[in-house]
Protein backbone atom coordinates (compact mmCIF):
# COMPACT_ATOMS: atom_id res chain seq x y z
CA UNK A 1 0.00 0.00 0.00
CA UNK A 2 1.28 3.70 -0.75
CA UNK A 3 1.26 6.03 2.02
CA UNK A 4 1.26 9.90 1.54
CA UNK A 5 4.82 10.91 1.03
CA UNK A 6 5.21 13.31 3.74
CA UNK A 7 3.06 11.48 6.90
CA UNK A 8 4.88 12.75 9.77
CA UNK A 9 3.81 16.47 8.78
CA UNK A 10 0.34 17.61 9.48
CA UNK A 11 -1.82 17.98 6.25
CA UNK A 12 -3.20 21.38 5.31
CA UNK A 13 -6.66 19.70 3.45
CA UNK A 14 -8.60 18.95 5.99
CA UNK A 15 -8.62 22.20 7.48
CA UNK A 16 -9.81 23.60 3.72
CA UNK A 17 -12.57 21.48 3.72
CA UNK A 18 -13.57 21.81 7.53
CA UNK A 19 -13.00 25.72 7.30
CA UNK A 20 -16.75 26.19 5.61
CA UNK A 21 -18.79 24.16 7.61
CA UNK A 22 -16.52 25.66 10.60
CA UNK A 23 -17.38 29.30 9.72
CA UNK A 24 -21.03 28.21 9.55
CA UNK A 25 -20.72 26.51 12.78
CA UNK A 26 -18.82 29.22 14.70
CA UNK A 27 -20.45 32.05 13.00
CA UNK A 28 -23.78 31.26 13.01
CA UNK A 29 -24.31 29.04 15.41
CA UNK A 30 -21.44 29.30 18.71
CA UNK A 31 -21.26 33.06 18.43
CA UNK A 32 -25.13 33.63 18.75
CA UNK A 33 -25.35 31.09 21.55
CA UNK A 34 -22.71 32.42 23.56
CA UNK A 35 -24.29 35.96 22.65
CA UNK A 36 -27.80 34.90 24.58
CA UNK A 37 -25.35 35.38 28.36
CA UNK A 38 -24.80 39.04 27.85
CA UNK A 39 -28.18 39.41 25.91
CA UNK A 40 -29.86 37.89 29.41
CA UNK A 41 -28.27 40.51 31.41
CA UNK A 42 -29.02 43.47 29.53
CA UNK A 43 -32.17 46.06 29.39
CA UNK A 44 -33.97 46.82 26.26
CA UNK A 45 -33.16 50.21 25.31
CA UNK A 46 -36.32 51.18 23.99
CA UNK A 47 -40.35 49.82 24.17
CA UNK A 48 -40.33 49.71 19.91
CA UNK A 49 -37.07 47.68 19.30
CA UNK A 50 -35.16 45.02 19.71
CA UNK A 51 -31.90 46.75 20.64
CA UNK A 52 -30.46 46.42 23.97
CA UNK A 53 -28.11 47.99 26.18
CA UNK A 54 -25.75 45.87 28.73
CA UNK A 55 -26.04 46.29 32.25
CA UNK A 56 -25.02 42.90 34.01
CA UNK A 57 -28.94 42.73 35.48
CA UNK A 58 -29.40 39.55 36.74
CA UNK A 59 -32.59 40.38 38.74
CA UNK A 60 -33.89 39.32 34.74
CA UNK A 61 -33.17 35.62 35.34
CA UNK A 62 -35.20 35.90 38.83
CA UNK A 63 -38.20 37.97 37.31
CA UNK A 64 -38.32 34.95 34.38
CA UNK A 65 -38.30 32.17 36.78
CA UNK A 66 -41.43 33.82 38.97
CA UNK A 67 -43.44 34.63 35.91
CA UNK A 68 -42.30 32.05 33.16
CA UNK A 69 -41.02 29.22 35.85
CA UNK A 70 -44.22 27.50 35.71
CA UNK A 71 -44.37 27.42 32.21
CA UNK A 72 -41.15 26.23 31.95
CA UNK A 73 -42.05 22.99 33.89
CA UNK A 74 -45.89 22.46 32.20
CA UNK A 75 -44.04 21.96 28.98
CA UNK A 76 -41.46 19.38 29.86
CA UNK A 77 -44.34 17.64 31.82
CA UNK A 78 -46.41 17.94 28.50
CA UNK A 79 -43.06 16.80 26.46
CA UNK A 80 -42.59 13.79 29.54
CA UNK A 81 -46.30 12.57 28.86
CA UNK A 82 -46.49 12.98 25.12
CA UNK A 83 -43.24 10.77 25.10
CA UNK A 84 -44.20 8.54 27.36
CA UNK A 85 -47.68 7.61 25.40
CA UNK A 86 -45.45 7.78 22.25
CA UNK A 87 -43.62 4.98 23.57
CA UNK A 88 -46.45 2.68 24.42
CA UNK A 89 -47.35 2.80 20.67
CA UNK A 90 -44.10 2.63 19.72
CA UNK A 91 -42.78 -0.09 21.00
CA UNK A 92 -45.42 -2.60 19.75
CA UNK A 93 -45.19 -0.96 16.38
CA UNK A 94 -41.58 -1.26 15.99
CA UNK A 95 -41.64 -4.87 17.53
CA UNK A 96 -44.30 -5.42 15.09
CA UNK A 97 -42.14 -4.26 12.32
CA UNK A 98 -38.74 -5.95 13.35
CA UNK A 99 -40.26 -9.35 14.14
CA UNK A 100 -43.75 -9.46 11.73
CA UNK A 101 -42.53 -7.48 8.89
CA UNK A 102 -40.50 -9.89 7.26
CA UNK A 103 -39.89 -9.11 3.61
CA UNK A 104 -42.06 -5.40 3.79
CA UNK A 105 -40.06 -4.73 6.87
CA UNK A 106 -38.25 -1.91 4.11
CA UNK A 107 -41.69 -0.90 3.61
CA UNK A 108 -43.62 -0.75 6.97
CA UNK A 109 -40.52 1.64 7.80
CA UNK A 110 -41.18 3.84 4.97
CA UNK A 111 -44.80 4.05 6.29
CA UNK A 112 -43.73 4.97 9.47
CA UNK A 113 -41.65 8.26 7.94
CA UNK A 114 -44.63 9.41 5.26
CA UNK A 115 -46.46 11.61 7.19
CA UNK A 116 -43.70 13.17 8.28
CA UNK A 117 -43.52 14.26 4.59
CA UNK A 118 -47.00 16.43 5.21
CA UNK A 119 -46.22 19.44 6.50
CA UNK A 120 -47.02 19.75 10.57
CA UNK A 121 -49.27 22.90 9.90
CA UNK A 122 -51.83 20.95 7.54
CA UNK A 123 -51.57 18.15 10.09
CA UNK A 124 -52.75 20.34 12.78
CA UNK A 125 -55.50 21.84 10.34
CA UNK A 126 -56.65 17.86 10.08
CA UNK A 127 -56.41 17.38 13.78
CA UNK A 128 -58.46 20.42 14.11
CA UNK A 129 -61.42 19.26 11.96
CA UNK A 130 -60.96 15.67 14.07
CA UNK A 131 -60.95 16.82 17.37
CA UNK A 132 -63.59 19.84 16.22
CA UNK A 133 -66.71 20.51 18.33
CA UNK A 134 -68.77 18.58 15.52
CA UNK A 135 -65.78 16.05 14.85
CA UNK A 136 -65.89 12.51 14.85
CA UNK A 137 -63.79 12.29 17.72
CA UNK A 138 -66.11 14.13 19.86
CA UNK A 139 -69.30 12.25 18.02
CA UNK A 140 -67.94 8.90 19.30
CA UNK A 141 -67.30 9.77 22.54
CA UNK A 142 -70.50 11.18 23.33
CA UNK A 143 -71.73 8.13 21.24
CA UNK A 144 -70.55 6.06 24.08
CA UNK A 145 -71.55 8.29 26.92
CA UNK A 146 -68.00 9.21 27.69
CA UNK A 147 -68.19 12.33 27.71
CA UNK A 148 -69.15 13.48 31.76
CA UNK A 149 -66.37 10.75 32.56
CA UNK A 150 -63.60 12.99 30.30
CA UNK A 151 -64.95 16.12 31.48
CA UNK A 152 -64.62 15.01 35.10
CA UNK A 153 -61.06 13.74 34.52
CA UNK A 154 -59.99 16.93 32.91
CA UNK A 155 -59.16 15.49 29.47
CA UNK A 156 -61.76 17.59 28.10
CA UNK A 157 -63.12 21.33 28.64
CA UNK A 158 -66.63 22.32 29.35
CA UNK A 159 -67.40 19.20 26.65
CA UNK A 160 -64.38 20.22 23.75
CA UNK A 161 -61.22 18.68 22.78
CA UNK A 162 -60.23 21.06 20.37
CA UNK A 163 -58.16 23.77 22.68
CA UNK A 164 -57.30 21.63 25.33
CA UNK A 165 -53.91 19.95 26.45
CA UNK A 166 -55.22 16.72 25.80
CA UNK A 167 -55.49 18.34 22.32
CA UNK A 168 -52.09 19.50 22.33
CA UNK A 169 -50.61 15.78 23.85
CA UNK A 170 -52.56 13.87 20.90
CA UNK A 171 -50.72 16.20 18.21
CA UNK A 172 -47.38 16.01 20.05
CA UNK A 173 -47.33 12.53 20.48
CA UNK A 174 -48.13 12.21 16.90
CA UNK A 175 -45.83 14.23 15.81
CA UNK A 176 -42.65 12.46 18.04
CA UNK A 177 -43.98 8.84 16.98
CA UNK A 178 -41.25 8.75 14.19
CA UNK A 179 -38.80 9.76 16.02
CA UNK A 180 -39.55 7.05 18.67
CA UNK A 181 -40.35 4.11 16.08
CA UNK A 182 -37.25 4.11 13.89
CA UNK A 183 -34.18 4.13 16.64
CA UNK A 184 -35.90 1.65 18.27
CA UNK A 185 -36.47 -0.18 14.80
CA UNK A 186 -33.07 -0.23 14.41
CA UNK A 187 -31.90 -1.26 18.09
CA UNK A 188 -34.42 -4.11 17.46
CA UNK A 189 -32.79 -5.43 14.02
CA UNK A 190 -29.74 -6.58 16.74
CA UNK A 191 -31.89 -8.88 18.60
CA UNK A 192 -31.48 -12.41 17.33
CA UNK A 193 -35.01 -14.10 16.46
CA UNK A 194 -33.23 -17.39 17.68
CA UNK A 195 -32.80 -15.33 21.43
CA UNK A 196 -36.70 -14.64 21.88
CA UNK A 197 -37.06 -18.49 20.81
CA UNK A 198 -34.42 -19.31 23.21
CA UNK A 199 -35.92 -17.33 25.81
CA UNK A 200 -39.68 -19.03 25.16
CA UNK A 201 -37.64 -22.48 25.60
CA UNK A 202 -36.71 -21.15 28.74
CA UNK A 203 -40.73 -20.93 29.35
CA UNK A 204 -40.27 -17.37 29.79
CA UNK A 205 -43.62 -15.82 29.41
CA UNK A 206 -43.99 -12.70 26.75
CA UNK A 207 -43.78 -10.59 29.35
CA UNK A 208 -40.12 -12.19 30.72
CA UNK A 209 -38.96 -12.29 27.50
CA UNK A 210 -39.91 -8.33 27.05
CA UNK A 211 -38.35 -7.54 30.58
CA UNK A 212 -35.43 -9.79 30.21
CA UNK A 213 -34.42 -10.27 26.23
CA UNK A 214 -35.97 -7.10 24.50
CA UNK A 215 -35.71 -4.19 26.88
CA UNK A 216 -32.38 -4.32 28.22
CA UNK A 217 -31.25 -4.90 24.50
CA UNK A 218 -32.91 -2.44 23.19
CA UNK A 219 -32.14 0.59 25.65
CA UNK A 220 -29.45 2.34 23.32
CA UNK A 221 -32.48 2.93 20.58
CA UNK A 222 -34.36 3.86 23.30
CA UNK A 223 -32.22 6.38 24.35
CA UNK A 224 -31.80 7.36 21.20
CA UNK A 225 -35.60 7.90 20.56
CA UNK A 226 -35.92 9.76 24.01
CA UNK A 227 -33.58 12.00 22.97
CA UNK A 228 -34.72 12.69 19.40
CA UNK A 229 -38.41 13.55 20.84
CA UNK A 230 -37.84 14.79 24.00
CA UNK A 231 -35.76 17.55 22.67
CA UNK A 232 -38.54 18.40 19.76
CA UNK A 233 -41.25 18.53 21.91
CA UNK A 234 -40.23 20.59 25.09
CA UNK A 235 -39.33 23.34 22.25
CA UNK A 236 -42.38 22.87 20.08
CA UNK A 237 -44.39 25.48 18.91
CA UNK A 238 -47.35 24.54 16.52
CA UNK A 239 -49.30 22.19 18.79
CA UNK A 240 -49.83 24.14 21.42
CA UNK A 241 -50.60 27.18 18.95
CA UNK A 242 -53.03 25.24 16.92
CA UNK A 243 -54.57 22.66 19.03
CA UNK A 244 -54.02 24.43 22.80
CA UNK A 245 -55.84 27.34 24.65
CA UNK A 246 -54.39 30.45 26.02
CA UNK A 247 -53.69 28.51 29.19
CA UNK A 248 -52.22 25.17 27.24
CA UNK A 249 -49.15 27.38 25.61
CA UNK A 250 -46.02 26.21 25.97
CA UNK A 251 -42.37 27.28 26.20
CA UNK A 252 -41.46 28.24 22.91
CA UNK A 253 -44.94 30.09 22.27
CA UNK A 254 -44.01 32.27 25.01
CA UNK A 255 -39.97 32.90 24.02
CA UNK A 256 -41.52 34.24 20.56
CA UNK A 257 -44.26 36.22 22.29
CA UNK A 258 -41.73 37.71 24.57
CA UNK A 259 -39.22 38.58 21.72
CA UNK A 260 -41.66 39.18 18.82
CA UNK A 261 -44.62 40.43 20.24
CA UNK A 262 -43.40 42.09 23.31
CA UNK A 263 -40.03 43.01 22.37
CA UNK A 264 -38.20 41.74 25.39
CA UNK A 265 -35.19 40.12 24.17
CA UNK A 266 -33.41 39.70 27.49
CA UNK A 267 -36.14 38.21 28.91
CA UNK A 268 -36.62 35.91 25.94
CA UNK A 269 -32.52 35.47 25.94
CA UNK A 270 -32.93 34.17 29.96
CA UNK A 271 -35.82 31.83 29.41
CA UNK A 272 -33.94 30.16 26.23
CA UNK A 273 -31.00 29.41 27.97
CA UNK A 274 -33.02 27.97 31.26
CA UNK A 275 -34.43 25.60 28.61
CA UNK A 276 -31.60 25.07 26.77
CA UNK A 277 -30.30 24.51 30.53
CA UNK A 278 -33.24 21.94 31.60
CA UNK A 279 -33.07 20.13 28.24
CA UNK A 280 -29.01 19.80 28.09
CA UNK A 281 -29.59 17.77 31.42
CA UNK A 282 -32.16 15.45 30.38
CA UNK A 283 -29.54 14.81 26.97
CA UNK A 284 -26.61 14.08 29.62
CA UNK A 285 -28.55 12.23 31.85
CA UNK A 286 -29.38 10.03 28.59
CA UNK A 287 -26.28 10.09 27.22
CA UNK A 288 -24.97 8.51 30.48
CA UNK A 289 -27.62 6.09 30.50
CA UNK A 290 -25.83 4.32 27.04
CA UNK A 291 -26.79 5.79 23.48
CA UNK A 292 -23.78 4.11 21.45
CA UNK A 293 -24.78 6.47 18.90
CA UNK A 294 -27.53 8.44 17.55
CA UNK A 295 -29.53 6.68 14.75
CA UNK A 296 -30.30 9.79 12.75
CA UNK A 297 -33.39 9.78 10.84
CA UNK B 1 -45.81 -15.31 22.45
CA UNK B 2 -49.37 -15.67 23.42
CA UNK B 3 -52.41 -14.68 22.20
CA UNK B 4 -53.18 -11.78 24.54
CA UNK B 5 -49.28 -10.58 24.15
CA UNK B 6 -50.34 -10.87 20.16
CA UNK B 7 -53.67 -9.00 20.48
CA UNK B 8 -51.75 -6.47 22.59
CA UNK B 9 -48.74 -6.12 20.07
CA UNK B 10 -51.32 -5.48 16.87
CA UNK B 11 -53.75 -3.52 19.00
CA UNK B 12 -50.78 -0.97 19.66
CA UNK B 13 -49.23 -0.96 16.20
CA UNK B 14 -52.97 -0.76 15.25
CA UNK B 15 -53.43 2.63 17.14
CA UNK B 16 -49.76 3.78 16.35
CA UNK B 17 -50.62 4.06 12.39
CA UNK B 18 -53.83 5.36 13.29
CA UNK B 19 -52.54 8.26 14.72
CA UNK B 20 -50.43 8.40 12.45
CA UNK B 21 -52.58 8.50 9.51
CA UNK B 22 -56.06 9.92 10.57
CA UNK B 23 -54.53 13.19 9.43
CA UNK B 24 -53.35 12.27 6.26
CA UNK B 25 -56.65 10.71 5.24
CA UNK B 26 -58.66 13.46 7.00
CA UNK B 27 -56.52 15.73 4.59
CA UNK B 28 -57.08 13.81 1.42
CA UNK B 29 -60.77 13.56 2.15
CA UNK B 30 -61.00 17.30 2.40
CA UNK B 31 -59.18 18.33 -0.60
CA UNK B 32 -62.94 17.01 -2.17
CA UNK B 33 -64.57 19.19 0.37
CA UNK B 34 -66.58 21.96 -1.42
CA UNK B 35 -66.56 24.44 1.86
CA UNK B 36 -68.88 27.10 2.77
CA UNK B 37 -67.14 30.06 3.97
CA UNK B 38 -63.42 30.63 3.97
CA UNK B 39 -62.39 27.94 6.32
CA UNK B 40 -62.11 24.18 4.85
CA UNK B 41 -62.74 22.61 8.18
CA UNK B 42 -66.12 21.11 7.88
CA UNK B 43 -67.60 18.41 5.47
CA UNK B 44 -70.14 20.00 3.20
CA UNK B 45 -70.02 18.20 -0.11
CA UNK B 46 -67.87 16.23 -2.54
CA UNK B 47 -66.47 18.61 -5.18
CA UNK B 48 -63.82 18.01 -7.79
CA UNK B 49 -63.02 21.69 -8.15
CA UNK B 50 -60.22 21.95 -6.00
CA UNK B 51 -58.16 19.39 -7.81
CA UNK B 52 -58.92 20.98 -11.31
CA UNK B 53 -57.73 24.51 -10.28
CA UNK B 54 -55.04 23.00 -7.50
CA UNK B 55 -53.25 26.63 -8.00
CA UNK B 56 -55.75 28.97 -7.56
CA UNK B 57 -55.17 30.26 -4.02
CA UNK B 58 -52.01 32.68 -5.79
CA UNK B 59 -51.13 33.51 -2.23
CA UNK B 60 -50.40 29.72 -1.46
CA UNK B 61 -49.34 28.71 -4.65
CA UNK B 62 -46.80 31.68 -4.15
CA UNK B 63 -45.48 30.46 -0.99
CA UNK B 64 -45.12 26.82 -1.82
CA UNK B 65 -43.23 28.26 -5.20
CA UNK B 66 -41.04 30.26 -2.61
CA UNK B 67 -40.34 26.88 -0.01
CA UNK B 68 -39.32 24.78 -3.00
CA UNK B 69 -36.38 27.37 -3.62
CA UNK B 70 -35.24 28.36 -0.76
CA UNK B 71 -35.36 24.34 0.50
CA UNK B 72 -33.68 23.44 -2.49
CA UNK B 73 -30.75 26.00 -1.95
CA UNK B 74 -30.55 25.59 1.57
CA UNK B 75 -29.87 21.91 1.56
CA UNK B 76 -27.71 21.72 -1.22
CA UNK B 77 -25.75 24.25 0.73
CA UNK B 78 -25.90 22.17 3.88
CA UNK B 79 -24.89 19.24 1.88
CA UNK B 80 -21.94 21.04 0.09
CA UNK B 81 -20.67 22.44 3.65
CA UNK B 82 -21.59 18.99 5.44
CA UNK B 83 -20.55 16.80 3.13
CA UNK B 84 -16.87 18.93 2.89
CA UNK B 85 -16.94 18.38 6.57
CA UNK B 86 -17.83 14.49 6.73
CA UNK B 87 -15.31 13.42 4.07
CA UNK B 88 -12.23 16.01 6.70
CA UNK B 89 -13.55 14.12 9.52
CA UNK B 90 -13.48 10.33 8.27
CA UNK B 91 -10.60 10.62 6.78
CA UNK B 92 -8.16 12.74 8.99
CA UNK B 93 -8.95 10.95 12.21
CA UNK B 94 -5.72 12.36 13.64
CA UNK B 95 -6.42 15.65 13.71
CA UNK B 96 -6.06 17.97 16.19
CA UNK B 97 -9.36 19.16 18.04
CA UNK B 98 -10.92 16.32 15.76
CA UNK B 99 -13.31 15.78 18.78
CA UNK B 100 -14.07 18.80 19.38
CA UNK B 101 -15.49 19.18 15.74
CA UNK B 102 -17.44 16.86 15.85
CA UNK B 103 -18.82 17.79 19.16
CA UNK B 104 -19.48 21.43 17.68
CA UNK B 105 -21.35 19.54 15.40
CA UNK B 106 -23.71 17.20 16.73
CA UNK B 107 -24.39 20.08 19.41
CA UNK B 108 -26.94 21.74 17.23
CA UNK B 109 -29.08 18.90 17.41
CA UNK B 110 -29.16 19.28 21.61
CA UNK B 111 -31.12 22.33 21.34
CA UNK B 112 -34.65 22.71 20.62
CA UNK B 113 -35.01 24.79 17.46
CA UNK B 114 -36.44 27.93 19.68
CA UNK B 115 -32.69 28.13 21.20
CA UNK B 116 -31.20 28.35 17.16
CA UNK B 117 -33.71 30.88 16.36
CA UNK B 118 -33.69 33.30 19.47
CA UNK B 119 -29.61 33.23 18.82
CA UNK B 120 -30.26 33.76 15.09
CA UNK B 121 -32.73 36.27 15.67
CA UNK B 122 -30.46 38.43 17.65
CA UNK B 123 -27.17 37.61 15.86
CA UNK B 124 -29.00 39.23 13.24
CA UNK B 125 -30.41 42.02 15.05
CA UNK B 126 -26.76 42.90 16.22
CA UNK B 127 -24.92 42.82 13.22
CA UNK B 128 -27.97 45.06 11.72
CA UNK B 129 -28.51 42.09 8.66
CA UNK B 130 -32.12 43.64 7.58
CA UNK B 131 -34.16 39.66 7.41
CA UNK B 132 -34.77 38.13 4.38
CA UNK B 133 -33.87 35.82 1.98
CA UNK B 134 -30.56 35.88 2.67
CA UNK B 135 -31.07 35.78 6.43
CA UNK B 136 -33.54 32.56 5.92
CA UNK B 137 -30.85 30.74 3.67
CA UNK B 138 -28.15 31.78 6.66
CA UNK B 139 -30.26 29.87 9.03
CA UNK B 140 -31.55 26.96 7.13
CA UNK B 141 -28.51 26.05 6.44
CA UNK B 142 -27.15 26.08 9.57
CA UNK B 143 -29.82 23.71 11.11
CA UNK B 144 -30.05 21.49 8.16
CA UNK B 145 -25.99 21.53 8.47
CA UNK B 146 -25.75 19.25 11.48
CA UNK B 147 -28.27 16.69 9.76
CA UNK B 148 -26.25 16.55 6.57
CA UNK B 149 -23.08 16.18 7.84
CA UNK B 150 -23.69 13.37 10.11
CA UNK B 151 -25.97 11.62 7.82
CA UNK B 152 -23.03 11.52 5.30
CA UNK B 153 -20.14 10.79 8.06
CA UNK B 154 -22.35 7.37 8.67
CA UNK B 155 -21.87 6.79 5.07
CA UNK B 156 -18.22 7.59 4.81
CA UNK B 157 -17.54 5.25 8.24
CA UNK B 158 -19.12 2.01 6.50
CA UNK B 159 -16.38 2.25 3.28
CA UNK B 160 -12.91 0.98 3.06
CA UNK B 161 -10.40 4.19 2.18
CA UNK B 162 -8.23 1.42 0.54
CA UNK B 163 -10.41 1.67 -2.10
CA UNK B 164 -9.28 5.61 -3.16
CA UNK B 165 -5.96 4.46 -2.39
CA UNK B 166 -6.08 1.04 -4.87
CA UNK B 167 -7.29 3.43 -7.34
CA UNK B 168 -4.51 5.82 -6.61
CA UNK B 169 -2.23 2.71 -7.38
CA UNK B 170 -3.76 2.62 -10.30
CA UNK B 171 -2.54 5.82 -11.55
CA UNK B 172 -5.62 7.69 -10.93
CA UNK B 173 -4.58 11.56 -9.23
CA UNK B 174 -6.36 11.75 -6.33
CA UNK B 175 -8.92 14.19 -7.75
CA UNK B 176 -10.10 11.44 -10.36
CA UNK B 177 -10.38 8.52 -7.49
CA UNK B 178 -12.21 10.54 -5.69
CA UNK B 179 -14.69 11.93 -8.66
CA UNK B 180 -14.73 7.62 -9.80
CA UNK B 181 -14.35 6.01 -6.86
CA UNK B 182 -15.35 8.06 -3.57
CA UNK B 183 -18.09 10.05 -5.31
CA UNK B 184 -20.62 7.16 -6.74
CA UNK B 185 -20.03 4.94 -2.89
CA UNK B 186 -20.74 8.38 -1.37
CA UNK B 187 -24.21 9.02 -3.77
CA UNK B 188 -26.56 7.24 -1.93
CA UNK B 189 -25.74 9.05 1.33
CA UNK B 190 -25.98 12.37 -0.58
CA UNK B 191 -29.44 11.71 -1.86
CA UNK B 192 -30.10 10.59 1.62
CA UNK B 193 -28.64 13.63 3.43
CA UNK B 194 -30.15 15.82 0.52
CA UNK B 195 -33.87 14.56 1.31
CA UNK B 196 -33.76 15.03 4.70
CA UNK B 197 -32.55 18.54 4.30
CA UNK B 198 -34.71 18.73 1.65
CA UNK B 199 -37.76 18.06 4.51
CA UNK B 200 -36.44 19.64 7.38
CA UNK B 201 -36.62 23.12 5.35
CA UNK B 202 -39.10 22.65 3.69
CA UNK B 203 -41.45 22.59 6.72
CA UNK B 204 -39.39 24.52 8.79
CA UNK B 205 -41.67 27.16 10.95
CA UNK B 206 -40.04 28.26 14.09
CA UNK B 207 -36.86 29.28 12.52
CA UNK B 208 -38.19 30.84 9.74
CA UNK B 209 -40.66 32.67 12.02
CA UNK B 210 -38.04 34.00 13.31
CA UNK B 211 -35.68 35.25 10.44
CA UNK B 212 -37.96 35.53 7.63
CA UNK B 213 -38.85 39.42 7.48
CA UNK B 214 -41.22 39.65 4.65
CA UNK B 215 -40.48 36.80 3.24
CA UNK B 216 -43.97 33.80 3.36
CA UNK B 217 -42.79 30.75 2.98
CA UNK B 218 -45.40 27.69 3.11
CA UNK B 219 -45.58 26.94 6.65
CA UNK B 220 -45.33 30.73 7.23
CA UNK B 221 -48.59 30.98 5.14
CA UNK B 222 -50.05 28.07 6.43
CA UNK B 223 -49.72 29.07 10.04
CA UNK B 224 -51.60 32.05 8.96
CA UNK B 225 -54.01 30.75 7.38
CA UNK B 226 -55.65 29.60 10.81
CA UNK B 227 -56.39 33.17 11.67
CA UNK B 228 -56.97 34.07 7.68
CA UNK B 229 -58.67 31.60 5.64
CA UNK B 230 -58.11 27.69 4.86
CA UNK B 231 -58.89 27.16 1.31
CA UNK B 232 -58.92 23.73 -0.21
CA UNK B 233 -56.28 24.00 -2.15
CA UNK B 234 -54.22 23.85 1.02
CA UNK B 235 -55.37 20.39 1.13
CA UNK B 236 -55.11 19.59 -2.39
CA UNK B 237 -51.50 20.69 -2.52
CA UNK B 238 -50.83 18.60 0.73
CA UNK B 239 -52.02 15.80 -0.74
CA UNK B 240 -50.49 15.91 -4.30
CA UNK B 241 -46.85 15.86 -2.00
CA UNK B 242 -48.15 13.02 -0.19
CA UNK B 243 -49.35 10.84 -3.06
CA UNK B 244 -45.81 11.63 -5.14
CA UNK B 245 -44.13 10.72 -1.41
CA UNK B 246 -46.25 7.46 -1.13
CA UNK B 247 -45.38 6.50 -5.16
CA UNK B 248 -41.86 6.80 -4.57
CA UNK B 249 -41.60 4.91 -1.41
CA UNK B 250 -43.32 2.27 -2.84
CA UNK B 251 -41.20 2.19 -6.05
CA UNK B 252 -37.73 2.49 -3.64
CA UNK B 253 -38.96 0.02 -1.02
CA UNK B 254 -39.10 -3.64 -2.86
CA UNK B 255 -39.84 -6.43 -0.57
CA UNK B 256 -36.33 -7.49 0.46
CA UNK B 257 -35.65 -11.20 -0.16
CA UNK B 258 -36.46 -13.58 2.54
CA UNK B 259 -33.06 -14.42 5.02
CA UNK B 260 -32.98 -16.73 7.72
CA UNK B 261 -32.02 -15.69 10.92
CA UNK B 262 -33.14 -12.01 10.15
CA UNK B 263 -30.00 -10.24 10.53
CA UNK B 264 -29.61 -6.49 10.11
CA UNK B 265 -30.04 -5.04 6.86
CA UNK B 266 -26.66 -4.98 4.56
Amino acid sequence: MRRSPKPERQPLWPWLLLAPGLLWLVLLYLLPLLGLVPLSLSEPLSRFGLETVFRGRFATYLEVARDQGPILLRSLRTAGIATALGLLLAYPLALLIRFRGGRWQPLLIGLVVLPSLVSQLVRAIAWSTLLGDHGPVLGAIGALGLRDGLNALGLLRDGRLLNTATAVVLGLTTTLLPFLVLPLVVALQRIEPRLLEAAADLHAGPLASFRRVVWPLSRPGLSAGLLLSLIPAAGDVVNPRFLGGPDDRMVANTIENLLLVQLQAPRAAALTLLLMALVSVVVLLQLRAGTEELPLP
Amino acid sequence: MTRLARVLLLLGSLLALALLYAPLLVTLLFSFNAPRGRFNLVWQGFTLDNWRHPFADAALSQAFVTSIGLALAASLLAVLLGGLMAIALSRARRLPGHRWIALLLALPLTNPEIVLATALLNLFVAINLPRGVLTLLLSHSLFCLSYAALTLKARLAGFDPALELAAQDLGAPPLQAFRRVTLPLLAPGLLAAGLLSFSLCFDDVVISGFTAGEIVTLPLYLAGAFLREISPQIQVLSSLVLLISALLLVLATPPRPERKGGGPPG
